[in-house]
């Protein structure tokens, strides 16, 4: 099985949510739609699930199109970002649902519904009322509802975005195992681009109703085509230099200087502008060729167990990822270090010039 | 202190708010003649000869029985039009949708009075006087736009993702709407239910006006308690009484929904 969608517009009312999306997706793949809240993530889902008809553009599945067909006649699951399941039935009657309504035999929808509760370990919960359960175990069981059918579409939309840090982790490694296993097509919605990392697949990045990039996600993650593809895949925000490249060097703000090297050294002289995600920040010198920026402290916000430093250069706001708790003084200067082999390189148009090699970022990933 | 002086307050309150029901049982407990021949705060001679003839003579007895029919066709009626009405209301939209919403209540806002004539003219001429439907089907003019909106309020707190995973899930629309939607809205169909029949029950001037005989509601019959010789105190009390107590049923039967209904502010 394969889907399509082709040209697909979506307006509501006057505004558009969708601007002519080409997307293809195929049987056994695992898809991340990328994108900030209200990108038109949940628009393009519900148009593939067949929940909404596209403005125009037609919708085919395995090169039937597919377009105004109800979404009853479909083969599709869905999660919703809310814990969605029927209030007034039990967990079992819930995840049993679909293959009730397909007419599978008695003893049949018992062994899956087992199988199924098990592998998102609601075991337990069968007998229970949804509103009887946690936040977490309930979105387990709309996922084990979504699991049972054998679905050929299985869609989510920020399956995990309602619950809490730890039962995220703990789903999202879970989630990861589970789509491994299916020959569906797996869409998955999400804002983090560590989610869309961790499930890995192909990825398309969205934005303003428009698809940004598609490709493999750790490629995109490495080459954001665009300085807004490179916005929308990093969380904290990618940190943006104005600079110039001129005789052999570079120049950005109004202090930083470094030799041109690495992945830039085939680059013209211009104006240009350099991006780097604030997990190669440091505020200790890693390696004698880091770049020193002054800067001055804003706000730190503790994350888990990493911490943001949000720091004032010349106007600009910076932010330094550093592992471990970091306890820093409001208002402190500071000396931020940075590698030259680190930085995303755009030009005036904003399209990727040059990106640094995955040996210089990944040895800092680890 | 300032608790006692709560409790005398609502003890006065009751009092005040008790007293023409108790004032009706005490005097039909009593015979028309002890009644006009002396003041009681209580029923000294206790008789319950009122009731006894209301139960024994069809004339009387059948009057709750017509009321009852029509008051039940009215609520079924009511809901089985006014559950999908509601349902289109909440779910989707359309042109005019919310011009249609108000529209709907203003028809509350003409006194059945106005009514009366043209539904008897109508009635007459299509051979409905006199049946328990014509009632039901009058009392729908003023029960079906409460039953839409109150309905509307209560399928609103429910989200619309549940009906689309039902979908998802294969359920046909009448499949969902009876496994899966009613459910989710019993208060909301209990508290519906409740007004459509408090209004039916009570509501006297369309329901005498478009009956004769075979159709008379009891409270139009409570009239032949006047008579050349005088009016019947006792037994209008005593049929009085038995009129209350199928509303109060209703009422203890769905007071926990109501307080639901209430909390919704549809009601």
């Amino acid at each position: 099985m394969s889907l399509v969608l082709e040209n697909i517009t979506k307006k509501v009312g006057r505004e558009t949510h969708l601007y002519n999306i080409n997307l293809e997706f195929e049987t056994g793949s695992r898809n991340v739609l990328l994108g900030h809240t209200l990108a038109g993530k949940t628009s393009l889902l519900r148009l593939m699930a067949g929940l909404d008809r596209p403005t125009s553009g037609r919708v085919l599945v395995s090169g039937e199109d597919v377009t105004g067909k109800s979404v009853r006649k479909r083969s599709v699951a869905m999660v919703y970002q809310q814990f969605i399941n029927y209030p007034s039935l039990t967990v079992y009657k819930n995840i049993a649902s679909p293959l009730k309504i397909a007419r599978v035999k008695k003893g049949e929808i018992d062994r899956r519904v087992r199988r199924t509760a098990e592998m998102l370990h609601i075991e337990e919960m069968l007998d229970r009322l949804p509103a009887e359960l946690s936040g977490g175990q309930q979105q387990r069981v709309a996922i084990a509802r979504a699991l049972i059918g054998d679905a050929e579409l299985l869609l989510l939309d920020e399956p995990l975005v309602n619950l809490d840090y730890k039962l995220r982790e703990e789903l999202r490694v879970e989630l990861h195992d589970i789509f491994e296993e299916r020959k569906a097509i797996v869409v998955y919605t999400t804002t983090e681009p560590t989610e869309a990392l961790m499930l890995g697949g192909n990825i398309a990045v969205i934005d303003e109703g428009r698809v940004l990039q598609t490709g493999l996600t750790p490629e995109v993650y490495h080459n954001p085509a665009t300085t807004k593809v490179a916005e929308v895949c990093s969380d904290p925000p990618i940190n943006f230099l104005k600079g110039t490249i001129k005789g052999g060097a570079v120049r950005m703000g109004w202090n930083i200087e470094m030799p041109l090297e690495h992945h830039m050294k085939s680059l013209m002289d211009g104006d240009y502008m350099f991006g780097v995600r604030s997990n190669h920040l440091s505020l200790s010198r890693n390696d004698k060729e880091d770049v020193e920026i002054p800067a001055k402290v804003e706000l730190a916000e503790i994350n888990g167990s990493e911490t943001f430093i949000h720091a004032d250069y010349d106007g600009l706001r910076l932010v330094v990822q550093e592992n471990g708790v970091r306890l820093v003084r409001i208002g402190a200067e500071i000396t931020i270090y940075v590698s030259p082999s680190s930085f995303f390189v755009y030009d005036e148009a904003g399209a990727l010039v040059a990106s640094p090699s995955r040996e210089a970022v990944e040895g800092k990933l680890t | 202190m300032k608790g006692k002086k709560k409790t005398i307050g609502l003890v006065i309150y009751f009092i005040l708010l008790m007293m023409p029901i108790y004032w009706m049982l005490s005097m039909s407990l009593r015979s028309n003649a002890d009644i006009l021949a002396s003041f009681a705060l209580y029923p000294k001679g206790l008789t319950f000869m009122n009731y006894m003839r209301i139960f024994t003579d069809s004339t009387w007895y059948m009057g709750y029985v017509n009321s009852m029919i029509y008051v039940a066709m009215n609520t079924v009626i009511s809901l089985s039009v006014a559950l999908p009405a509601a349902y289109a209301f909440s779910r989707y939209s359309f042109v005019g949708d919310k011009q249609m919403f108000f529209w709907l209540l203003t028809n509350r806002m003409a006194p059945a009075a106005v009514f009366a004539l043209p539904f008897f003219q109508l009635y007459s001429t299509i051979g409905l006087l006199d049946t328990h439907i014509a009632v039901a089907l009058a009392h729908c003019l003023f029960n079906v736009p409460l039953s839409v909106w109150i309905l509307e309020g209560f399928m609103s707190g429910v989200p619309r993702e549940i009906d689309e995973t039902a979908f998802i899930d294969g359920y046909s629309f009448p499949r969902f709407f009876v496994t899966i939607f009613l459910p989710l809205i019993r208060s909301g169909v209990g508290v519906t239910a409740f007004f459509c029949f408090m209004f039916s029950w009570v509501e006297l001037l369309l329901a005498r006006t478009l009956t004769v005989t075979d159709a008379k509601p009891i409270s139009a019959i409570m009239t032949r308690t006047i008579s050349a010789t005088g009016l019947d105190f006792g037994l209008l009390a005593a049929a009085g009484i038995l009129t209350i107590v199928p509303g109060a049923l209703v009422i203890w039967f769905v007071r926990n929904h109501m307080a639901k209904g209430f909390a919704m502010g549809r009601v």
